[in-house]
């Protein structure tokens, strides 16, 4: 294959990719937030201990963190029908992806917010603040630089799963690599998209990386 | 100000139950500072902690400024902890926030206007002196600087009492000086009841108008610290001046002598040497301010056994002395 029919390929499986990345990794975000402050403060020792909510949003999060996302993939496909009408395609993607990551990302908020000091909490408490404003002003505000870290480490784990739900059907890289590259011995082709997402993940890291620095004033 | 009545308070912990509090009655009067000094699993923070109701009591009654905190509920019991300070030992401060925006924390849950709240946070960094440091972050500044903080911002409610929980712990005996000072400084300035918990007799000594002494969940010892320390057997007065363990020499008297203020002045020794022809050996002592006054203790040695000394040590009792024979 020459660059010129390479480019138009590349750059719509670019752009395909980037999409199913960023929109689950919006969905992600609220969703593992939400769910991570749950586990938080629903916990023993919690603002609102509340055990049954604790041990079933735990349960959710540890079932959707041991299914691998290949067999997630295709046993979510009725799901996926009945939320987007359709289960090939980039949009078919998204709820896969997303449901896959939430509770990946929501442990790592969970141990983002663990890790704000028990005695800030106890200060709020004394200064007369109430639980909303504790998990606004005090777990989710402290937390910040570990939540946008662990968000990091989920959009490259998104960028990783997008490939393989590419593979069965959801367009990008993924798609690309394995009917080019694989089915058709396209080695150049190959390579071009290693590095797309090598470059890909790298600029991630890097803007993770910055934006905790950043929030951080420890 | 302050009163608790029969506080109890038990934990489980791995199957155990440990009764941390177990039957404390404590009044402090508006206007005084009250020390509770204890050991570390004394109790003393669980206490503390039962008076903002940070740990709800298992029984008893706890009562703030005329309001019956555990009748509270859980809006109106926000609202009085607005007008209870509280310092910590760690200073619990928001790593995220600058020294302004710490200081503006309690005045944002309390509802108060933006502008309004620039104006306060002013002068309660000013209050405390650190206005130069509105802007930096927590981590950028000292220990002592962070207790500031934590003080201003305690004090942003306009609070007529304010609990310490080992507030000068973390900090160099040069800091805890400066920070004790401001303590006192509020205390007379705003009339600011203070009730702190410290295993530093030194805190009791510096700033305390009365004491108490907690041993595993119960007082040993409570009162003005005046009269605590010149009650004979008194473990604070113990604490205080710095005497060894009697080690008495047989056929000698071992008399421990507490003095207030002028007694100091007062040459009792020589007077009970000449009033009763007998050699008087001075085997320590020192004189400390606290409680407001000047107050000493000093071990003398007197030659022959207790019951032989029956009038001199009746010499020393009428002359207003606080006699304890340890031999």
């Amino acid at each position: 294959m020459t660059w010129d029919e390479m480019f138009p390929l590349l750059r719509q499986g670019t752009i395909e990719t980037l999409q199913m990345t960023l929109w689950s990794t919006l969905f992600t975000a609220l969703g593992g937030v939400l769910l991570g402050v749950v586990l938080v403060v629903t916990d023993r020792d919690g603002l609102l201990p509340l055990a049954p909510v604790n041990k079933l949003v735990g349960l959710v999060v540890n079932v959707g963190r041991a299914v691998p996302f290949i067999i997630l993939l295709m046993a979510l496909i009725p799901v996926t029908t009945a939320m987007v009408g359709t289960s090939i395609g980039t949009t078919a993607a998204i709820p896969p992806l997303t449901i896959a990551a939430i509770p990946f990302y929501a442990r790592l908020v969970e141990t983002s917010l663990r890790e704000v000091e028990p005695g800030t909490i106890a200060a709020a408490l004394a200064l007369g603040a109430s639980r909303r404003q504790i998990v606004v002003k005090v777990l989710l505000r402290e937390a910040w630089p570990g939540i946008v870290a662990g968000l990091t480490v989920t959009v490259i784990a998104l960028i990783g799963y997008s490939a393989m739900a590419g593979a069965i059907g959801g367009g990008g890289l993924g798609d690309l690599a394995k009917r080019y590259g694989y089915q058709r011995f396209e080695t150049g082709m190959m390579l071009v998209i290693v590095v797309l997402l090598v470059v890909l993940v790298a600029l991630v890291q890097m803007l993770g990386d910055h934006l905790a620095r950043r929030l951080s004033h420890r | 100000m302050i009163q608790i009545e029969k506080l109890r308070k038990a934990y489980k912990a791995r199957g155990r139950t440990v009764t941390a509090v177990d039957g404390v009655d404590l009044t402090v009067d508006a206007g005084t500072v009250h020390g509770v000094l204890g050991r570390s699993g004394a109790g003393k923070s669980t206490l503390l902690r039962c008076v903002n109701l940070l740990e709800r009591p298992d029984s008893g009654r706890v009562v703030v400024d005329g309001r019956d905190l555990l009748a509270l509920p859980g809006g109106e019991l926000r609202r009085a902890r607005q007008r209870i300070g509280m310092i910590h030992q760690h200073f619990g401060l928001l790593s995220s926030r600058t020294v302004a925006g710490n200081v503006a924390f309690p005045l944002e849950v309390m509802g108060v206007p933006r502008a309004e709240r620039a104006a306060r946070v002013a002068e309660l960094l000013d209050l405390v002196g650190l206005t130069e440091h509105a802007r930096a972050h927590p981590a950028r500044i000292s220990g002592g600087q962070k207790q500031r903080v934590g003080i201003a911002r305690a004090l942003a409610g306009r609070p007529n009492v304010l609990l310490s929980d080992e507030a000068t712990s973390a900090l160099d005996p040069e800091t805890t000086a400066s920070i004790l000072e401001l303590l006192r400084d509020l205390n007379r300035r705003l009339g600011l009841t203070i009730l702190l918990i410290t295993h530093e007799m030194d805190v009791v000594r510096r700033i305390c108008d009365a004491a108490s002494v907690m041993r595993d969940g119960r007082f040993t010892e409570s009162g003005p610290v005046r009269d605590l320390l010149l009650r004979p057997g008194s473990e604070l007065a113990r604490g205080l001046f710095p005497l060894p363990p009697p080690d008495p020499r047989p056929g000698t008297t071992l008399v421990d002598v507490t003095f207030e203020g002028d007694g100091a002045d007062r040459p009792f020794v020589s007077a009970l040497a000449r009033t009763h022809d007998i050699d008087v050996n001075i085997v320590g002592g020192s004189v400390e301010e606290a409680g407001g006054t000047r107050i000493g203790r000093l071990r003398i040695e007197l030659p022959g056994d207790p019951s032989a000394n029956a009038a001199p040590l009746e010499f020393l009792r009428s002359s207003g002395l606080v006699v304890e024979v340890r031999s």
